[in-house]
Formats: structure tokens, C-alpha cells, sequence
């Protein structure tokens, strides 16, 4: 199938899944769905790097709040330009700011991109545990900074009041659901356009061998600073539109341990080879921690996943999708 | 030192495709390489021999850019290339096969070959073959090698023999000027050594100069036009390959113990 | 700069490096030594302070006794937890991605399960001699911070001798060397290894009782040691103990000034920040080779 078939269907799959939330009505399933496309997002921006090149980031959480703080900063300044801004730069500022959300969240992927940029370029040559051990690192290094930086709220936090109702979707959560709903398709169809590309390739022989990678000819440092640019940008514009979601920003909440556990635990259930892996894992997960919040305790379904991600790895290395394409090679035989 | 080398080298060309000058190299306090000196001319078969830790993995890995070299320069087509990063030696022509079979696990056979053929031919010649000519130039290198009906198997279905006929395929889809064999044969049957043997002078026959690394001595003589003997990173002997294995230090250090 | 601010400052810092020195100790083995990459140890001290928490409170007990009684069963739950590993993961080559994905669930469920439990209240012990402390001159030692440095560097040195002078340890030092060479001595490496990455777990045991004695324990506590430990480990040079004390007592000073001059919110930043510029600039260490 070709790219922009595949990006035609996906599209209205979309569209198709949206008018049936808008026809139901109900507030909370935007609510609900959007932190699930989220982790959709995530997940996929996980794997590009963690699945296809076999570079563990345990630091998902801190990217995705380089997404969530660089809004925060953006929101924060356009409500201070006359304050903190030199008198000459205000009136072209007033003119330009409020940023549309759609702007924020290429921001905070270009923010995200640099860092992983940074930090690829830093910890990349090593072998893949001290990056996996940088990462951890650097989310930590991060929070500090935040919880040190008063102006996007520090430790207290900072308030972000979305717009009532915006034209054409009513309710904001509608536009912010439509708008992680654009941003699956893009880290869909940037991940399946990867796997099948020359750059795909390349990714599978650093995940299997890098030294006969590099043997073969296969630039290995500049394709994982590739891969971390694309995984952290993904994660950067997922956390984007996240201050306008929750309306009530602090480290604790954006730095949140889960959104690392999932990152990892969603493509790791799902599969990691194949682009619809973390697709299959955060729709799974991510509804069943939905529901799970519900009905009986967000500490239960932390577990839950928890123990999910260890019963995975041990039992089902592939996933669900090795599970599936096992069970068909089965039935294919008899 | 014995230098029996000054003009053995059969069919020098004028200016020879790799030039090692004082190579140095050293692990903590153990020095690994001690000042290796060497220049190969365009096409020679040249057998590089030495007892276990006299440094010739180690020299492979520096020429290939496994490892970086600490003193001493290499130049390789004409072009100095240490401190270049592994890939971009391969790129210009230098290619290796792995003394223990490093084939990418999660491919097909052909996909392996597909590697190379996708990062460093088309990226030196600037071109993009085709998905159709990326098959036929794939199939034609595995059916030199013989492995063309196992084309769509995995690493893992392979015999021993295979996977060293695979890796050695897969060097030579780089379409390398110079190939360093290290250690393709050990722990295989008579025939298929000579197989291997076989399969590398025909390599050479196409153009391809050849660096063979091995310890079993029959194929070293059948295959070697010049012979290098290294023993605790120090070069002691270079030249004809009878001459080589009868001179005295030779003997002493290696073969006699 | 005051004299004596910094004087206090070091000091402290060298206390609370004493006891990193402990927390890092089962790292500086398990993954310095064994290549296992056990990003759940923190979670395990944390667990090992919750048990001299409960001990403590029903019993009245000694956290460091506690953690000494309950030093078995944490050996035991290493032996478990390598068996697992080693079967599921190590036996089959090079998957590191996995295994790396496993110790990260078993540090996140460990965490759940205790705030489960014990809810997300601080949680602390009650000995005679936490509030005191030993004064000489303007020179400060908190006892709280005194007798867990103490009994750490005691089982550090008794860790170093235990490597360096019996069978056992030497044959732990060889495994993280050359498994080969083991396998001609006629010792299995994987029996070597599983002894050794128990007596890692079991060090938890002793920093997790440390850890309560210090300071109030919650189960996110763990996470701030995450990246220490590692950091000290790394800059320490992997697999070399002493170079994890001195790495520690380094990291324990740099940070204790940090916090008394710029405030303790910038402390966590300090050991991350170290750790990755060593890994930028010496991956192998402050004694690395």
C-alpha cells in the first residue's frame, strides 16, 4: 500500500471515529479518548527509537514535558509580553502572540527534536544501556530546572485557562481531541514510512548488529540521531497541547513516572517491529487504564500495567503482533 | 628483523592500495600493536598469520576503523583514512568479514545482502538501483558464494559453512577494492575449507585485493602470494610464503611452538 | 562563602556520600560487574526501608539490625530474581532491550504495590539518637547521618574483602572479566553470578534501613537514586569499588555544598548533570582504564 493511500484510509478512520464521538455527545468520551490517542502518540514516538533501533529511553516523560512546558512558556508570555519584553519587541510580539495551538505544538516538537538532538549527540557513541541510563538522567535534570524556573510556574505550578468554545468543534476538548487525532495519524504514517525505507533497514542493523553496520556501510551514528530527533519530536508535540488539556500545569503531573512506564509497556505488549504494535498496545492499555480509573483505583491499573509489562517480556517477546502472526503461521500449517 | 620482502611482492603495481606506516595501538598497559608497518599493492592474496594475541584482529580492526589506531597512519586508495568512523572506510572500498559470523538475525539472507548493497554502493555511486536491480546484483553475489537457493531463509536456518559463505557474500556486496577475511575457516571440514579457498581466489580474480587472516596453515599456502607474520604485535617476517615459513624467527615464535 | 558553612557542608557531604556509597554498592555489582542493568535496585532499598519501617514500629527494633535479620530473604529474592532473568532473558543473547524493560517493570510495580500498601504518607523510624548529635568545636555531625556513614563504609570494606580475598569473590571478579576462563576453573558462571547479583540485592537490605534512619521514606523515594547510582557508578568506573566509594564521597560533598549554597531544590540536578557530562566526555570513569 502505498504512503499516501495509507495516509488517505487513516484520515477516515479519523473523521469516521470523530463524528461518532460528536454524534454520542458526551464530553467525557473526548476526554477519555484524547488521553488514549495521546498514548497512541507516544508509544509510536517510543518505538521509532526503542523498537526499530533497540535504544531504550526511559526519559519519555521528560520529552513529552519539554512539549508540555514549552507551551506553557509560550501561553505564560503572551499574558506578560508588556512585563518581561523590551518596549521595541512588544507591539510585534502583541501582533504575533497568542500563538494558535497548532503552532505550539510545532514548537515543542522542534524544542523536543533539539534536546534528543543534544542528548543523542552526547550519550549516542556508547553502548545503548548508558543512553538508556543518560535518559533517566536527563528527566530528572529537567524537572529540576522547571521546578527552579518561576516563570512557567515552578514547583507550585502554572494555570493554563483554555478558550470556552471555539468555532466549528463547540467545546474545547472537541479541538483538542481533533487535533491528537491529526497527531496520531502523522506518527502512524511517519513510523510505517520509516519501516519501509531505506532508513528502516538501517535502523533493523543497528537493533541486530552495530558493528557489522557499520561494517556494511550503514552511518549508525547519524541514523540514531535521526531516531531520537523523530522520537523526540513526536513526544514533544504530544505534550504540546497537553497545559490546555489539564488546564492546571505542575512538574509532578508532566513529569509523571507513568507516562515513561507506558511509553515502554504499550509497545512492548503490542510488538515492536511493526509500526501497528504500539498502536494495538496503547489502544489496548490505554482504554483499559480508562476504564480501570473508573471503576476501581488509578493504583490498581498502574499495577496492572506493571505487571503486564513483565509478564510480557518474559512470556511474549513480540508482542501481541508476534502472538497474532504465530497463531496465523499456526493455522496456515494445519 | 628478517626482511625477506624487498622485492618479493608478485605483481606490484606502482602505487599500492594500502599503505600502513608505524601502526600503534594499545589496550591499558598491554600494547597490542607495536609499530606494524605494511603496504599491499593493488590485487595481491596476502596471508597475514600470527599465534593467538599477536595482535592481528587487532590490526584488521584498525584498518577497518573498528578500533582507531593510536599512532602511525594509514592510507587506503591513495586517501589517509584513520580517524574515519568504520562505515566511511567501507564506503571507499575496505570491507570486512568477521571472525565469528555477525549476520543480521532479524533478516532474510538476501536481506542481508541488501545492506550493503543499499548503503554503501549507492551511496558512493550516488545512483538508487531498483528494487529489481538491487535482486540481481543480490542473487549474482549469492550464487558465486552458492547460497542462492537459501536466499529467503533466515541466519538461523544456516549451517556453519553457510553463515561464513554469507558473510563473506555479504563483505563483497560492498564491492570492495580490499577484503579482509579474518579467520573464515576455523572449525570447518577439510572440504570446506578448500571451498572457502576456493571461493576467496575467485573473489580475487574478479579485481578484489585480499587480506586473509588464518590458522590453518594448508589453506594459508594454497591461497597466499605473500605472507606476514605478526607475533606480539610486531611484524617479523614478510615475503614469499616458502621462504617465510622456513625462516628461523618464524619458526621459533610460531610454527615450531 | 562562610568557613564554617563550608566546612559543615563537606562534612555532611562526606556522610551522606558515605551512605550513596552503600545505595551504590549492589549497583557497582550487579551492573558494573555481572552487566545486568538492575534499574530496579532503588526500588528494592525502598522496599528495604518500608521493612525496617514496619519492624520498627511493631517491634521497636534497630532499623540497621532489622536490616541485618532481613538480609537472607533478600538474598533469596535476588536468587529468584536472577533465575528469572538469566532464563528468560540473558541465556538468549543479547536482548538487553527486553531485560532493560523488565527491571524498569519490577522497579515500577515494587513502587505501586508499596504506595498500595502504605499510602503516599512520608514514613519514618523511631531510634534514641536520631534528633542528637556529636559537636566538636563548630565542626557538626548529626548522629541520623553518623551511624549509617559508619556501618556503610564497614560493609563496603567488608564487600571489597570479601571480592578480593575469597573463591568466590574472586571468581565474581573473573566472571565479569572473561566467563571463559572461569568455565576451565570448573566453576559454572551462572551459579558465580546468581550468588553474586544476590549479595547485590542483599546490599539494599543495608541502604534501604540507611535510607529510613536519614531521612522520611516515601515509595517514590526510590527514584531520586536512579540516576545517582548510576552516576556514582560510572564515575566511579564500572566495576571497581573503591572507585564507587570515592565517586560517591564526591558526589555526596558536591551535592551538600550545592544545597547549602543555592538551595537544596538544585541537589538532584547536580549528580545528573556529572553524570552526563562523564559520559559525554570519560565514559569509563574517574578510574576507569
Amino acid at each position: 500500500m502505498r504512503t499516501s493511500v495509507f495516509t488517505l484510509i487513516l484520515i477516515l478512520i479519523s473523521a469516521a471515529l470523530y463524528f461518532a464521538f460528536r454524534t454520542i455527545g458526551n464530553d467525557y468520551l473526548f476526554f477519555a479518548g484524547y488521553t488514549v490517542l495521546q498514548y497512541v502518540v507516544m508509544a509510536t514516538a517510543w518505538n521509532i527509537l526503542g523498537g526499530y533501533c533497540g535504544y531504550v529511553n526511559f526519559g519519555s516523560a521528560g520529552f513529552f514535558a519539554i512539549g508540555v512546558y514549552s507551551s506553557v512558556f509560550l501561553h505564560t508570555l503572551a499574558d506578560s509580553i508588556d512585563d518581561v519584553v523590551p518596549d521595541a519587541l512588544q507591539a510585534p510580539l502583541h501582533a504575533i502572540f497568542p500563538l494558535p495551538l497548532p503552532v505550539m505544538v510545532v514548537v515543542g516538537g522542534i524544542v523536543a527534536g533539539l534536546v534528543g538532538l543534544g542528548m543523542g549527540y552526547l550519550t549516542l557513541r556508547l553502548r545503548g544501556v548508558f543512553f538508556a541510563i543518560a535518559t533517566l538522567a536527563l528527566a530528572v535534570v529537567m524537572e529540576t530546572v522547571i521546578v527552579n524556573w518561576s516563570f512557567v510556574g515552578g514547583s507550585r505550578g502554572a494555570y493554563v485557562i483554555p478558550p470556552n468554545d471555539v468555532p466549528f468543534f463547540g467545546p474545547y476538548i472537541q479541538f483538542l481531541f481533533v487535533l491528537m487525532l491529526i497527531l496520531v495519524v502523522v506518527a502512524l504514517v511517519t513510523a510505517r514510512a520509516i519501516e519501509r525505507s531505506k532508513l528502516g533497514v538501517g535502523f533493523a542493523t543497528i537493533r541486530d548488529d552495530e558493528l557489522a553496520a557499520e561494517a556494511s556501510g550503514v552511518p549508525t551514528l547519524r541514523l540514531k540521531l535521526i531516531a531520537t530527533v523523530v522520537s523526540g519530536a513526536l513526544f514533544g508535540m504530544a505534550g504540546a497541547p497537553f497545559p490546555y488539556y489539564i488546564g492546571y500545569v505542575e512538574p509532578g503531573s508532566a513529569f509523571n513516572l507513568s507516562y515513561a512506564v507506558n511509553s515502554i509497556a504499550m509497545p512492548m505488549i503490542g510488538g515492536t517491529t511493526f509500526w501497528a504494535g504500539p498502536l494495538i498496545g496503547a489502544l489496548l492499555l490505554g482504554t483499559l487504564q480508562q476504564v480501570a480509573t473508573v471503576t476501581i483505583s488509578s493504583a490498581v491499573n498502574l499495577l496492572i500495567v506493571g505487571l503486564l509489562l513483565i509478564g510480557f517480556v518474559i512470556l511474549a517477546p513480540k508482542g501481541i503482533v508476534g502472538l497474532w502472526q504465530k497463531w496465523m503461521g499456526k493455522r496456515a500449517k494445519s | 628483523m628478517s626482511q625477506t620482502n624487498s622485492n618479493s611482492a608478485p605483481e606490484a603495481g606502482t602505487k599500492p592500495l594500502l599503505q600502513i606506516d608505524q601502526l600503534g595501538k594499545r589496550f591499558g598497559g598491554f600494547v597490542a600493536l607495536d609499530g606494524v608497518s605494511l603496504e599491499i599493492p593493488q590485487g595481491q592474496r596476502l596471508g597475514l598469520i600470527g599465534p593467538n594475541g599477536s595482535g592481528k584482529s587487532t590490526l584488521v580492526n584498525c584498518i577497518c576503523g573498528a578500533l582507531q589506531n593510536e599512532t602511525g597512519t594509514i592510507y587506503f586508495d591513495g586517501e589517509k583514512v584513520n580517524g574515519m568512523v568504520a562505515h566511511q572506510r567501507t564506503r571507499r572500498g575496505l570491507a570486512r568479514s568477521f571472525q565469528l559470523p555477525r549476520p543480521f538475525m532479524s533478516m532474510t539472507v538476501a536481506e542481508n545482502m541488501r545492506v550493503p548493497l543499499m548503503y554503501t554502493v549507492n551511496a558512493r555511486s550516488g545512483t538508487h538501483m531498483s528494487h529489481g536491480e538491487l535482486n540481481d546484483r543480490c542473487m549474482e553475489l549469492l550464487s558465486l558464494v552458492t547460497l542462492h537457493e537459501k536466499a529467503s531463509h533466515m541466519p538461523t536456518d544456516l549451517t556453519q559453512v553457510e553463515m561464513r559463505k554469507l558473510e563473506l557474500a555479504r563483505a563483497m556486496a560492498a564491492d570492495p577494492k580490499l577484503l579482509i577475511a579474518d579467520e573464515s575457516m576455523a572449525g570447518l571440514s577439510h572440504s570446506e575449507v578448500e571451498d572457502i579457498v576456493a571461493l576467496l581466489i575467485r573473489m580475487n580474480e574478479r579485481g578484489v585485493t585480499i587480506i586473509m587472516i588464518e590458522h590453518i596453515m594448508r589453506a594459508v599456502m594454497t591461497f597466499s602470494q605473500r605472507l606476514v607474520v605478526l607475533v606480539s604485535g610486531k611484524k617479523i617476517a614478510d615475503g614469499m610464503p616458502e621462504d617465510v615459513i622456513q625462516d628461523k624467527e618464524v619458526v621459533g615464535a610460531y610454527l615450531g611452538s | 562563602m562562610q568557613f564554617d558553612l563550608l566546612i559543615n557542608a563537606i562534612i555532611a557531604g562526606l556522610m551522606l556520600g558515605a551512605f550513596y556509597a552503600a545505595v551504590t554498592s549492589g549497583i557497582s555489582i550487579s551492573f558494573g560487574m555481572l552487566d545486568i542493568v538492575n534499574i530496579a535496585h532503588p526500588g528494592f532499598i525502598i522496599l528495604g526501608s518500608y521493612i525496617a519501617y514496619i519492624v520498627n514500629v511493631q517491634l521497636g527494633a534497630d532499623p540497621i539490625v532489622i536490616a541485618i535479620v532481613a538480609l537472607p530473604a533478600f538474598y533469596a529474592l535476588g536468587s529468584i530474581i536472577y533465575e528469572i532473568y538469566y532464563r528468560s532473558f540473558e541465556k538468549h543473547g543479547q536482548d538487553s532491550l527486553r531485560g532493560l524493560a523488565f527491571f524498569f517493570g519490577l522497579l515500577f510495580v515494587t513502587e505501586v504495590v508499596l504506595n498500595m500498601v502504605f499510602g503516599v504518607d512520608y514514613r519514618s523510624v523511631n531510634v534514641p539518637y536520631i534528633g542528637g548529635s556529636l559537636t566538636i568545636g563548630w565542626m557538626e555531625f548529626p548522629i541520623r547521618m553518623l551511624v549509617p556513614a559508619v556501618v556503610s563504609i564497614l560493609m563496603f570494606g567488608g564487600l571489597q574483602i570479601y571480592l578480593s580475598r575469597t573463591f568466590i569473590g574472586r571468581a565474581v571478579m573473573a566472571v565479569s572479566q572473561d566467563p571463559q576462563a572461569l568455565q576451565l576453573m570448573a566453576v559454572d558462571p551462572i551459579r558465580i553470578k546468581r550468588i553474586a547479583f544476590s549479595i547485590s540485592l542483599a546490599t539494599a537490605s543495608m541502604a534501604g534501613a540507611f535510607l529510613i534512619i536519614i531521612q522520611p521514606v516515601i515509595p517514590s523515594s526510590g527514584r531520586e537514586y536512579i540516576g545517582r547510582v548510576f552516576a556514582i557508578c560510572v564515575l566511579g568506573g564500572l566495576g571497581s569499588l573503591p572507585g564507587t566509594l570515592i565517586a560517591a564521597l564526591l558526589i555526596g560533598v558536591i551535592e551538600s555544598i550545592t544545597s547549602t549554597f543555592y538551595g537544596p531544590s538544585w541537589a538532584p540536578a547536580v549528580s545528573f548533570g556529572l553524570l552526563l557530562l562523564t559520559l559525554a566526555v570519560r565514559p569509563s570513569g574517574l578510574l576507569g582504564r
